[in-house]
């Protein structure tokens, strides 16, 4: 029984540890400038669990093996303590541990911070996000330059007014451009700001690495620059509701010269 | 039925835990079969759920009441329920050799608190329009804001608010009876040191019990009130739902998160602390020889119950918190790794020179050692902010939760069950289909969780009901291995059922110690009397763990009450 | 309850003695029950109190409450019903009727606080303050409730003839929490509220 349990233990551990190495599934390309960073910090976090948890399999395996009853007649020979006692065990675990947490926490740190504490870079593109049950709306400024003021007893979707502005009055809402496809340049920062209309929603995009959620009440800044052209899907990943798995739209990286003219023949909202 | 028996109690939630359990792989089951197959239907479905499965198919509204429902079923009335109050409740009082619980007719009112609570989520299941549907975690405002945001936001999700509310007060009085028991009713020689590593993990486990369940009762008060009373805690103002301006101002969504959260994350070790202490129990019984280093293990469990309270902010990396207490988050979240990864050594240290016996509950045992190790790794990836940048919101992290304390923690169970149950019902329990059980289930669990990983790396988020379009229908053939995976070691289980069922009936009568273990409840009848212990109390004068020593009659162990 | 709960010394069996501040060993695992409780109840009121600081930050419709008066007569109730409990343990042949006085105290204090919320209903118009104040005040009073439940079961015990100190300490330790708990939260209310 023992000797069936380590070949089962090491099988599960080496068939698991190939797949991920293998990359049979995985990571999509990237496609933004930050995103490398997250992936090598993947990367070598892979690495290292790979490592521990294959020791710790084999370990457990290894041992079952060898320290097992066979055949069920009771076993005979002298009862060992672990060399050491329990010292080793609290050394290994603490420092090796120790150490990866240092350095996952000081490389994986600066990572995040690049992408979530920082503002955006200046001349950065502004553009507006609107979370609803179970669409995403994206607003320009258009020609002025500045965005229209959001009345949320004006939004409805009955009337296409997402965003809920007030055209009548406010000229700044006049221009704005609202669609429902997320268009960026390429290379060019894109500074965005998430407004929820209902519940919780996030910003999804696993080509970009970004994920941010949406809150009710709140504001939320997240800016990332994509890189290659191409056309993504940003999908919903907080649990909003009945239509939740249906909540996904594009995002369409062109080049800077195409956004140019796509930006052009965009009609304002009013 | 109404006794205030600590064995009847801790009998009567392990039955209800069992009844819970077998309801949640049912859904488990449905919805597994819905993400292989969407458009297949599934037959009888139909005819339960003409409202939510016409013809068989399921809706998504359906699904996501599955999932709410799977979730809080689990983790509230399996993973609190059994481990903790199940065995705890039975075993507690007679390791520490006390004839009861501190305050048995509290310990009677916190059992049938939580049968109440369960019944009022059955209900919430049934009763009103639609189910509830906002997942375990019930997000605000979603959850709070009522039924303009679609189904399942009206009564289904006031009861479920309820019946969490009320199942905290029944934890609080069970948590309350088990730290005054272990400090006040240890027999005579029982100093805390000579007290079994399974106490020490019940009794740690409810002091992180009590602080958690104290604060999430009150975060539900508050959702029942914005759901009924009108009030504004957790929605903000400006909502616009289904076209309607809602009639809220100035309510904070965050403030659910951090105060479920606040809860939620030492609820995790509820889950799994007293699997810890059931295998390092178990596996110096079969090893034949001491735990490693018992008191470095209870130092570990001191730290971890420690650090539980530091760590919740970890499920609110990209949750619009201030981004820079991520960074604070992160840390102890990693740091909480270093009492696990030592628990994990000593428990592998332990087998190291072992006259190690095969049982179905050891089997169990190195089995939770293998999935605990593989949960716990992954909590590497989510632990770090950006990492979780990628991987937050997708199977991987299903897969790291149902490994670290689904699946660990249901192993810990298991364990427990094929070891104590002749102690609890006074017959052995068939060890050749224990074997099977294991087995089946071992090899199981990782075809089901392992794949889920992947399906994380690959981008696939969770809590959808379909993923039939788009880039998520490449790894649909995953899913349905896992699926099919799911399906037999689901059906794996019916073998455990009959197994408990048969040796309750017609099992071979138990020995008082059939597996030669040392601590206080195998030094009296399987099953034990009324009081424990025959009107004697017995005297401790050794410590838990005296495996290979030379005992009296040729023995290589010494029971702690040996003087009887 | 169980009998003969001692660790250490083989305790005699509890012959139960009235002997004022004295307290047999058995006394331990009430008060160790109670305190418990009671950190329970402060971790309860400390997640309470968190929620209202978060809420009461930068809400532009946070409207500081005009407390009624009647919280300050009604604090004066509780003050005393403690003191009355306090007398009954020093002076043991007192002991019944300070726990009749000290349920009685109890019940109009619940009473004044329920007229009180009556009060700020007719003046205040909802708001989150307010929905703070009925909260804490509500679950304050339910766990008072409690406590009196507790004065009854000690008094119904000291009639059957059973004088034992050791179930009133530990009411009395719940007790003295309980008017605690409330001068906690009146200076909460008035600060931030």
């Amino acid at each position: 029984m023992g000797r069936l349990f380590a070949v089962v233990v090491t099988a599960i551990a080496l068939v698991s540890v190939t797949l991920f190495a293998l990359h049979t599934w995985w990571l999509p390309p990237d496609i933004s400038t930050h995103g490398g960073r997250i992936d090598s910090q993947l990367n070598e976090t892979m690495i290292v669990a790979g490592i521990l948890f294959v020791a710790a399999q084999l370990a457990l395996g290894v041992f079952v093996w060898r320290f097992g009853e066979r055949g069920g007649t009771r076993a005979t020979w002298p009862v060992r303590i672990f060399p050491g006692g329990a010292t080793p065990m609290v050394v290994i675990a603490t420092v090796l541990v120790g150490i990866e947490i240092l350095v996952l926490t000081l490389v994986g740190s600066k990572v995040w911070a690049s992408v979530y504490q920082s503002p955006p870079p200046p001349g950065a593109l502004q553009i507006d996000v609107l979370a609803e049950q179970f669409a995403f709306y994206f607003r320009y400024a258009g020609a002025d330059g500045k965005f229209g003021v959001i009345h949320p007893e004006k939004m409805s979707d009955a009337d296409q007014n997402f965003f809920g502005l007030d055209p009548a009055t406010d000229t700044t809402a006049r221009d704005d451009i609202v669609v429902a496809t997320l268009v960026v340049p390429a290379n060019q920062p894109v500074a965005l700001r998430l407004h929820a209309k209902d519940v919780n929603h996030s910003f999804y995009v696993r080509e970009a690495r970004i994920q941010q959620d949406f809150v009710p009440g709140m504001v939320i800044p997240l800016h990332f620059t994509a890189t290659t052209p191409g056309r993504y899907e940003l999908v919903c990943t907080q649990l909003c509701g009945l239509g939740h798995y249906n909540m996904r739209a594009y995002v369409e990286v062109k080049s800077p010269a195409e956004f140019g003219q796509w930006l052009k023949a965009q009609q304002p909202a009013f | 039925m109404f006794s205030v028996d600590h064995k009847v109690i801790g009998r009567q939630y392990l039955d209800l835990a069992l009844v819970a359990v077998f309801t949640g792989m049912v859904l488990s089951w449905l919805m597994r079969f819905h993400l292989g197959w969407p458009d297949t239907p599934i037959p009888g479905l139909g005819k339960i759920a003409p409202g939510g499965a016409a013809g068989g198919v399921m809706t998504p509204e359906y699904y996501l009441a599955l999932m709410t429902m799977h979730g809080t079923i689990m983790v509230f009335f399996v993973l609190t329920t059994a481990p903790f109050a199940g065995f705890g409740n039975f075993l507690l009082p007679i390791q520490v050799g006390a004839e009861d619980m501190a305050f048995p007719r509290i310990n009677m009112m916190s059992f049938w608190v939580t049968l109440v609570a369960f019944l009022v989520l059955v209900a919430a299941f049934f009763v009103g329009d639609q189910p509830p549907l906002s997942g375990w975690t019930a997000y605000a405002p979603l959850s709070a804001v009522g039924k303009d945001a679609g189904p399942g936001q009206g009564w289904g999700q006031t009861l479920w608010a309820i019946s969490i509310g009320i199942f905290c007060i029944a934890q609080l009085l069970g948590s309350l009876n088990f730290i005054a028991t272990t400090l006040d009713l240890r027999t005579r020689g029982m100093s805390l040191a000579r007290m079994p590593m399974a106490t020490w993990a019940w009794f740690i486990t409810a002091v992180i019990a009590l602080v958690a369940f104290a604060v999430l009762m009150p975060a539900c008060i508050l959702l029942i009130l914005d759901r009924v009373a009108g009030t504004s805690f957790f929605i903000p103002g400006g909502l616009v739902i289904s076209d309607q301006l809602q009639p809220h101002t100035g309510g904070s969504p965050l403030l659910w998160q951090h105060l479920f959260w606040f809860f939620g994350h030492p609820e995790v070790y509820v889950a799994i602390l007293p699997g810890f202490g059931i295998v390092s129990q178990i596996l110096p019984v079969f090893a034949r020889k001491p735990l490693l280093g018992p008191k470095v293990f209870i130092a570990c469990l001191a730290a971890i119950a420690f650090l539980s309270y530091t760590v919740w902010g970890h499920h609110m990396f990209l949750s619009g918190m201030n981004p820079f207490s991520a960074t604070l988050f992160s840390v102890p979240t990693l740091v909480i790794t270093i009492p696990a990864a030592i628990v994990t050594l000593l428990w592998i240290g332990t087998i190291y020179g072992a006259r190690l016996r095969f049982t179905s509950a050891s089997l169990f045992a190195l089995g939770f050692v293998s999935v605990f190790v593989s949960g716990g790794i992954s909590g590497f990836f989510l632990a770090q902010p950006s990492t979780d940048i990628y991987l937050h919101g997708t199977y991987f992290v299903v897969a790291h939760f149902h490994f670290v304390m689904g699946v660990a923690a249901m192993f810990g169970i298991f364990a427990g069950t094929y070891f104590w149950f002749p102690k609890m019902f006074g017959r052995m329990m068939s060890e050749t289909l224990g074997k099977w059980h294991f087995w089946l289930t071992f090899i199981g669990v990782y075809c089901i969780f392992m794949p889920m990983h992947y399906l994380g790396l690959a981008g696939n988020v969770r809590r959808y009901s379909a993923f039939t379009d788009d880039y998520l229908q490449p790894l649909i053939p995953l899913h349905r291995f896992i699926t099919i995976a799911a399906l037999v070691t689901g059906a794996a289980q019916l073998i455990f059922l009959y197994n408990l069922i048969r040796s309750r009936l017609r099992g071979p009568q138990a020995p008082d110690n059939p597996w030669e273990a040392t601590t206080l409840e195998w030094s009296t009848s399987s099953p034990p009397p009324h009081d424990n212990f025959g009107g004697r109390r017995p005297v401790v004068t050794q410590g838990p763990n005296e495996y290979a020593v030379a005992g009296p009659g040729g023995r290589d162990y010494i029971m702690q009450a040996e003087s009887r | 309850m169980t009998t003969a709960l001692a660790p250490p010394p083989p305790a005699p069996p509890a012959v139960p003695v009235a002997t004022g501040l004295g307290r047999p060993a058995s006394s331990r695992v009430a008060e160790t029950g109670v305190w418990i409780g009671i950190g329970a109840i402060s971790m309860t009121f400390a997640a309470l109190t968190s929620a209202l600081v978060v809420r009461a930050s930068d809400a532009p419709d946070w409207h500081h409450l005009h407390l009624p008066a009647l919280l300050y007569i009604n604090t004066l109730v509780l003050l005393g019903s403690s003191l009355t409990l306090e007398t009954g343990r020093r002076h043991p042949g007192r002991a019944p009727l300070a726990l009749s006085l000290t349920t009685i105290l109890g019940g109009l204090f619940v009473m004044g606080q329920v007229i009180a919320w009556r009060q700020l209903m007719t003046q205040e118009i909802g708001g989150p303050s307010s929905a703070f104040f009925y909260v804490l005040t509500a679950l304050h009073a339910a766990h008072v409730l409690g406590g009196m439940s507790g004065l009854v079961y000690v008094r119904h015990r000291m009639r059957a003839g059973v004088v034992s100190f050791v179930p009133y300490n530990a009411a009395s330790l719940y007790w003295h929490f309980m008017a605690v708990l409330w001068l906690y939260l009146l200076t909460l209310l008035t600060l931030r509220g």
